[in-house]
């Protein structure tokens, strides 16, 4: 049934998780949009940065987000050590796409399976102050556990593209993936600009992972819901840009509410994973070029 | 007449997988083999378009599940013969390949293996959520007592299995030696050089992605009546995606022989290794094998041994 | 015009702000020999990427044989007599240098006939092309000058009446240019017509009957090798102020 309060509050959800939805793309807008590294288990990475909150939250009663925080220097080495061996494994030889896309398949696969035997298949959630709370505005009602994490996912949104735009190694990376060479010239190595971009990628899956577990409880295998919202978002949102990404997430975030509140719960998934086909139709120039 | 040796070949198999129907009692024997035909099928359909061509196909479990759930809504709605289900089963598969190929191909490859990553989630999500075959819940699915000149259920869906096996094999080969193939190699190789060399690229992977499928789904018809219920979980499993990459990679990805050293190795692997460990810890082997023989020995048995051969070093 | 193989109409080509050509137009006459010459991203290898069809241009038309064939897809334009090489060798890695050929030889026959034998003819071009030795041999073990002879070898492959040299002598020793520029010079002398980019100037200077620059994605000069060496907007090119 059609009611005012019910459109308001499923757009301002979805704005919300849109937001959440930034974080947990940003790190593919980076390794995949920027980087060309078909880092397809990103999501699991995500998922472990959640399982690393939960550790955390239940072993010493940490805020979530804040264990994210400190997390991240963590993932970011993790990251560099994954690009490494990518690189040297893949990159550097130029093989085909085929074996580096199966090397972070098995990678996917690898942590899920390996996170399930460590915690099992249970649902795990954390305990902080906000989750439970929610603040109304007029008819509207905002949880916040929902935009606590649309804050920091604006937040990480902002942090990024600064660094990108900003500074020497964020402006080398963005100078990467367009001109190698002349990168060279200006004394930044391309592949130590690629590991750092990488790390960073990597890093933000901490963050977006505890936001994660703040926003609903986590099991092993969710991280497949998010790889067909992910790559959508990343691609919607021009498959690099970051100011795009977040512009495409808190789209994909207000139809997967609208959906689920019209339609029920369960198209959510089909909206994220339509939009993902229709960027894939739009995009541009197609096969041979960018 | 390159073709007679082969077909000679199949008809033996089949004669003899006839032959101990007659001669083998144990159920578990049938199941077990099953179990492995399964994977032939599944891991000669994924390197069709993987190995042959070189887009990496994600998803298998979809394209499984999709022929299972077809079979199973045929014989809810229709009590369909065996036959229908079956190839109903590949039709339908076969064109979520040819449309996903449609959708997803005149990109760059990774963009179609994303697709069929996210493909997965998605359609068990609409499955999960259709009523008519059980939801999340499942169906039961009656076995008829016996079939044709069986005198059981079980030693005719095994027939019907092998059958599929050497048909898939059949299918590789023939493709593998064919002009078709030839392109598609010339595709996995280098697509642009291929694209420019005359090669229609488009419709060959096109074509090759509903091949694929098609042999998939004809692997997932008899599924409901294999395992008499039939639920999401098991249909969507995330073994048949990793076992259907993995068994290709590790066997070989750029001759039909591959898929099938992979899949009788890793399957009996496996079928051993159930009683003994958890299936958790089984898919994380095969997940650490996958990566490891991916950085070492990306051409997997068959290629180690092809060099073995000639006398190369490892 | 009856004899022209090859017009190129006010093409344009931009990849996001960088423009890499801007309303390029020029023809190839049938039998020519044709250089496209020009300093390094002027647009040579872009050009060359939208008459072969691995590119569309954003504007402009392009005609073969006086049929348009500005959104046909590159396979089509190879089955209708187009061929190129390419800058970076893109040999197919698995296969022979035997298999290379077989490739394009079945491919632009057409869809019935494909499976008939082109071995002889594959066998035939490497000897024209003096790789017959290396018949059986995995692309992946050549050397830089056999790539490049694989590349033309596999181009001469594709039946063409018009075959691209892109950069063929590249990277090459002065004997191994001689050796490339006799392989094309002995192809038109068999009717087939040529378009040869190259940076090695004596090269082109020899072959070229007929010579376009470009500067920037633009044309900026056309005419005989005298003509052009005399050109002083091609000397700012190459040079600059």
């Amino acid at each position: 049934m059609f009611s005012m309060e019910l459109l308001l509050n499923a757009i301002t959800a979805g704005m919300l998780l849109g937001g959440f939805y930034a974080a947990v793309s940003l790190g593919i807008s980076v390794t995949f949009g920027l980087l060309d590294v078909p880092n397809i288990a990103h999501p699991v990475f995500i998922i472990a940065g959640a399982y690393a909150a939960y550790a955390m939250n239940t072993a010493f009663a940490l805020d979530p987000i804040l264990a994210g925080l400190l997390f991240t220097p963590l993932f970011y080495g993790l990251g560099v050590v994954v690009y490494r061996i990518y690189y040297v494994s893949f990159e550097k030889k130029g093989e085909q796409a085929l074996r580096g896309l199966v090397f972070f398949f098995g990678l996917l696969f690898i942590l899920e399976v390996a996170l399930s035997l460590i915690y099992g298949v249970d649902y795990r959630l954390v305990e902080a102050s906000y989750i439970g709370n929610s603040v109304s505005v007029g008819i509207v009602g905002i949880s916040l556990r929902l935009f606590i994490p649309f804050m920091v996912g604006l937040l990480l949104t902002l942090a990024l593209y600064l660094f990108l735009a900003k500074t020497f190694y964020g402006k080398a990376i963005q100078g990467v993936s367009q001109d190698s060479l002349a990168l060279r010239l200006m004394g930044a190595d391309p592949i130590h600009m690629k590991t750092i971009a990488f790390g960073l990628g990597i890093a933000t899956a901490s963050l977006a992972g505890a936001l994660l577990i703040v926003i609903a409880p986590v099991e092993p295998a969710i991280g497949r819901e998010y790889i067909g919202r992910a790559f959508a978002i990343a691609v919607l949102g021009g498959m690099g840009s970051i100011g795009g990404t977040l512009v495409a997430a808190l789209i994909l975030g207000v139809a997967e509410s609208l959906t689920s509140t019209f339609s029920g719960p369960s198209w959510s998934l089909a909206v994220s994973f339509g939009l993902l086909l229709l960027a894939l139709a739009v995009r541009p120039s197609g096969l041979f070029g960018r | 007449m390159q073709w007679k040796f082969p077909v000679l070949v199949a008809l033996s198999i089949l004669g003899v997988g006839l032959l101990l129907t007659g001669l083998v009692e144990n159920r578990y024997v049938y199941f077990a083999a099953y179990v492995i035909l399964q994977y032939v099928v599944l891991a000669t359909a994924w390197n069709i378009l993987g190995g042959y061509t070189g887009y990496v196909n994600f998803g298998t479990p979809a394209f499984f599940a999709l022929g299972a759930y077809t079979a199973t809504f045929l014989m809810l709605a229709f009590h369909a013969p065996f036959l229908v289900l079956l190839l109903a089963g590949g039709l339908v598969s076969g064109l979520l390949g040819l449309g996903i190929g449609y959708l997803t191909l005149r990109l760059k490859g990774v963009f179609f293996s994303i697709a069929t990553l996210a493909l997965t989630v998605v359609l068990q999500t609409l499955i999960i959520n259709w009523e008519f075959v059980g939801g999340a819940k499942g169906t039961s699915i009656l076995r008829p007592a016996s079939m044709l000149f069986f005198s059981n259920y079980v030693k005719f869906l095994f027939m019907v299995m092998l059958c599929l096996a050497v048909g898939a094999v059949l299918v590789a080969w023939w493709l593998e030696h064919s002009w078709i193939g030839s392109g598609l190699a010339a595709i996995r190789d280098n697509e642009e050089a291929a694209e420019c060399m005359a090669v229609p690229t488009l419709r060959l992977k096109i074509l090759a992605t509903t091949i694929s499928g098609c042999l998939m789904g004809l692997a997932g018809a008899p599924f409901p009546l294999h395992i008499t219920l039939i639920e999401p979980t098991s249909a969507f499993n995330l073994d048949y995606a990793v076992n259907s990459l993995a068994m290709p990679m590790i066997g070989g990805t750029t001759t039909w022989l591959g898929p099938l050293v992979g899949a009788v190795l890793l399957g009996v692997a496996q079928q051993a290794a159930t009683v003994t460990i958890s299936s958790e810890l089984n898919l994380l082997i095969v997940g650490v094998v996958l990566v490891a023989f991916i950085m070492l020995a990306p051409e997997g048995i068959v290629g180690l041994v092809r060099r073995l051969v000639k006398g190369e070093r490892i | 015009m009856a004899d022209m193989l090859l017009e190129v109409q006010h093409v344009t080509k931009h990849f996001g702000g960088f423009n890499a050509l801007t309303d390029v137009s020029l023809h190839v006459r049938q039998g020519e020999r044709f250089g496209l010459i020009g300093p390094n991203g002027s647009g040579k290898t872009t050009l060359i990427n939208c008459i072969s069809g691995v590119l569309r241009p954003d504007d402009g038309r392009l005609l073969f044989q006086g049929t348009d064939i500005t959104t046909l897809p590159a396979h089509q334009r190879t089955r209708l007599g187009i061929a190129r090489s390419f800058q970076i060798p893109k040999p197919f890695t698995s296969m022979t240098v035997h298999e290379n050929l077989c490739i394009p030889l079945a491919y632009t026959k057409p869809a019935h006939s494909r499976g008939t034998d082109v071995t002889t003819e594959a066998t035939e071009i490497l000897r024209l092309i003096g790789l017959e030795a290396k018949a059986d041999i995995r692309s992946v073990h050549l050397s830089l000058i056999e790539l490049r002879k694989l590349e033309l070898a596999r181009a001469m492959a594709a039946r063409p009446q018009l075959l691209i040299s892109d950069e063929s002598m590249a990277g090459l020793s002065s004997a191994e240019v001689d050796e490339i520029l006799a392989i094309l010079t002995a192809l038109n002398e068999r009717g087939i017509t040529i378009i040869m980019i190259e940076h090695i100037m004596r090269a082109v200077m020899r072959f070229s009957q007929r010579i376009v620059v470009l500067d920037a994605g633009r044309t900026i000069a056309e005419g005989t090798p005298n003509d052009i060496v005399r050109n002083p907007a091609v000397e700012k090119a190459y040079l600059g102020e």
